[in-house]
């Protein structure tokens, strides 16, 4: 496994363990209502989930195992996806935190469209990389 | 393919199933009547799909694809695996269960029901990444040939 996909996955792993961690307060909560105030964790716990984990896990196990050049570099130009991973986990707290704090919606929209950028340059990376054994 | 894996991968295909016939009853509240029980039943409905059937089907292939763990550790392995499984599974069947319950009348051992669940499911979680956490790393036999490439 390469470096970068091992970033993205154990990073994905923790948002995994913080995703159920806000998941787990809040469904007890649900049950036995303790602290209203959790119920705010849900945007975070969404994001967190969604973003974090699967997409971001997906990101690493496709930039690891899609089809590979015989020469080097021989996963080709690999500036897209690193630039993914940093545009990702940007994005992922732009979306996530403003609900929480308070912050202004514009700022949620400017992380969508980090989510955006990092999922463009993901697929500039791995497009060339969908191939078969024929080339 | 280990036996932990298809387990995995065989109750989650289950759980797509129960997901989409949920989603098909809950569709159908605007034509017939439901019972109570299953119109509160909208988190269930996302979390049997995401929970139950996603991240389990993740879970199974993680555990069959990645490298093994160096030094190797199949014991702890198969143990926190197996644990991870029960767990998730039980908490999520509990939820199934006490959630709409819990919604319906609240302030009621449905409650503490869910709070089992909740518990069950995020050390089930917990107890997966401790499996796959020292699993994703290079493979010892690249970095082999690699430092004999250097040599």
């Amino acid at each position: 496994m390469p470096p970068l996909s091992i970033w993205f996955v154990r990073t994905a792993l923790l948002y995994l363990a913080l995703g159920f961690t806000f998941g787990a307060l809040m469904l007890s909560n649900k049950g036995v209502p303790y602290a209203p105030e959790l119920w705010r964790l849900r945007s975070l716990h969404i994001e967190i989930l969604m973003i974090g984990w699967f997409i971001q896990f997906a990101m690493g196990v496709a930039f690891w195992i899609f089809p590979r050049w015989w020469q080097e570099p021989r996963r080709g130009d690999e500036r897209g996806a690193y630039l993914a991973y940093g545009l990702l986990n940007i994005g992922i707290w732009l979306v996530a935190l403003p609900p929480l704090l308070g912050w202004a919606e514009p700022i949620v929209t400017t992380g969508r469209m980090v989510e955006v950028a990092a999922a463009i340059a993901f697929a500039t990376h791995i497009w060339p990389r969908s191939v078969g054994r024929e080339g | 393919m280990p036996q932990l894996t298809r387990a995995f991968i065989k109750i989650s295909f289950i759980y797509l199933l129960a997901a989409l016939l949920l989603g098909l009853l809950l569709a159908l509240r605007q034509l017939v009547s439901l019972p109570a029980f299953l119109t509160a039943a909208g988190p269930v409905y996302f979390h049997l799909f995401l929970v139950g059937w996603l991240t389990q089907l993740i879970f199974g292939t993680i555990y069959w694809l990645f490298p093994a763990a160096n030094p190797p550790r199949p014991r702890a392995e198969k143990w926190l695996g197996w644990t991870a499984l029960i767990l998730l599974n039980a908490g999520l069947l509990l939820r199934v269960v006490a959630e709409p319950l819990a919604t319906l009348r609240p302030g009621t051992f449905w409650g503490w029901l869910l709070v089992v669940s909740a518990v069950c499911q995020w050390l089930g979680g917990f107890a997966y990444v401790a499996v796959v956490w020292p699993r994703s790393r290079e493979r010892t036999r690249k970095r082999r040939r690699r430092s004999q490439e250097a040599v």
